[in-house]
Order: structure tokens, then sequence, then C-alpha cells
């Protein structure tokens, strides 16, 4: 079967990943569960500023929305947990799966100071962050086959 | 009497001077989606359509403008509207901000 994730007939998501692929979901869905819980600086991408030059339209933003916008990723990381090893996903846990990865992705670009470039020149293995530029490779490859996969439903 | 425990009558609020932002109501809001190296350009468009219920065309369209000219109009409205949709956007991990035209 093909690895990765496929749009099934009966509205499913089939996912096709190895025994190490899920373990690692599973480590860094765990990992950025604590940095959200913990506010940490980390996260601070997850959370932009809506009003850019009014800082009491902000703040009241902020008062509004940050607790749902905290559940929301909270949910669905914890989502990616419960189903790690599961062959088979919903709609609503490959939806929650494409947020998670993204947010994922989000606070490793940010931490690794991803550029558009990355795409193109590929990974140098002289790079000191070799390693997690490669998961964070992964971690894009697997969520392109999400978009795909729930692309082709609309 | 000692000063701590003075009454003072109807104190008059006085508003310490500072910037704020004139708006007029009637304006409309404008939500802008920035550019950035992470999300994915399949990403934003599929976002997009969802969200704002946008053909693919225009997704696509809006996107283009977001990777090639670092940003784009992507709804407008009253301010309750553009501050959900910002939220929506922001769940979606996309970097939106909103302002008035």
């Amino acid at each position: 079967m093909r690895h990765g994730v496929r749009a099934q007939r009966d509205g499913t998501y089939r996912v096709h990943l190895g025994r190490e692929e899920r373990e690692l979901l599973d480590f860094l869905a765990t990992e950025l569960l604590e940095l959200v819980a913990a506010d940490d600086d980390a996260v601070a991408r997850l959370f932009p500023a809506a009003y850019r030059d009014d800082p009491d339209a902000e703040e009241e933003y902020r008062r509004l929305t940050r607790e749902s916008l905290v559940d929301g990723r909270v949910g669905a990381l914890e989502t990616i947990r419960r189903t790690a090893t599961a062959e088979q996903l919903t709609q609503g846990e490959a939806d929650a799966w494409l947020g998670a990865l993204n947010d994922l992705r989000l606070v490793l670009g940010e931490r690794l100071g991803v550029t558009e470039d990355l795409y193109e020149d590929g990974i140098d293995p002289q790079d000191p962050r070799a390693a997690q530029l490669s998961v964070y490779g992964w971690l894009t490859w697997l969520q392109a086959e999400l978009i795909d996969a729930l692309a082709s439903r609309l | 009497m000692s000063f701590m425990s003075q009454t003072i009558e109807a104190p008059t609020r006085i508003e310490a001077p500072r910037h704020r932002v004139e708006r007029d109501p009637d304006r409309p809001w404008v939500v802008i989606v920035w550019n950035d190296p992470v999300n994915l350009m399949t990403y934003v468009t599929l976002v997009l359509q969802r969200l704002f219920g946008y053909t693919r065309a225009k997704a696509e369209t809006l996107m283009l403008q977001v990777h090639y000219e670092g940003k784009a109009a992507v709804s407008t409205g009253a301010r309750e509207k553009a501050e959900l949709d910002v939220a929506r956007l922001h769940a979606a991990g996309l970097w939106a901000t909103m302002q008035q035209d």
C-alpha cells in the first residue's frame, strides 16, 4: 500500500505510516502540548496579533479569543496523540491532524529559522540543524499528503 | 483626619492622554493575510476555500498574491465579522491582521 494518506470512498482517510513515524508524531505532539500549556515563548507564532498598531484593541482581541484558540490547538494535538497509531481517520480526526501538523511546522520552523529557500535547496548534511530540519521536512511531506487528501473532497 | 481616610466625593475621572487610533465606525475593516515561509501554498489555498467558501480559483489567486506581493486582503466587513475571520485564520495558523481601509 502507498506510503502516506489517502481519501477513502467511505469518507474516511487511510493512513499508511511506519511505526517509527507514528512514534515521532506522538512525541512531537506531546512536546508541543507541553509548550502550549506552559505558554512558552516558542509558541508565540501560533498566536499572532490581530491589530498591528492598537495595543488596546489587541488586548481586547486576546481576551476574547485566546482561550478558544488554545483549546482548539490542545484538542487537535490530543487527537493526534490518541490516533497516532490509527490506520483510518474520520473527517474530524483528519482535520485535527492537518491543523496540528501545521502548528508543529510553525513552531519548529520558527525555531530553526526556516526560509522558503529550504524547499528548493534541500538540507545541507553539514548543517548543525540537519536532524531537526529533516524532521521538519518529514512533517511537511505528511501535511502535504493530508492537504491532497482533504482537498480531493472539496 | 489622615490623608488616607479622607473621603473624596464624586471623583472626576481624568483620562491620561494616550495615543488612540481614531476610527470611523462606518469604514469597513479589511482582513489581511501576510506571507510567511512555513505555511504551504496548497495549505493557504485550502484554508481560504474552507473558511470563506471561495472557489479554488479565487483562493489560489489570493494565495499567489500573498506569496508574491507579501500580503492579500482576504475578507472585508464590520469590525465584529473581521475579528471573527482573523480568529479563524489564527486558529488555522495563518498570519492575519485587520485594519480599517
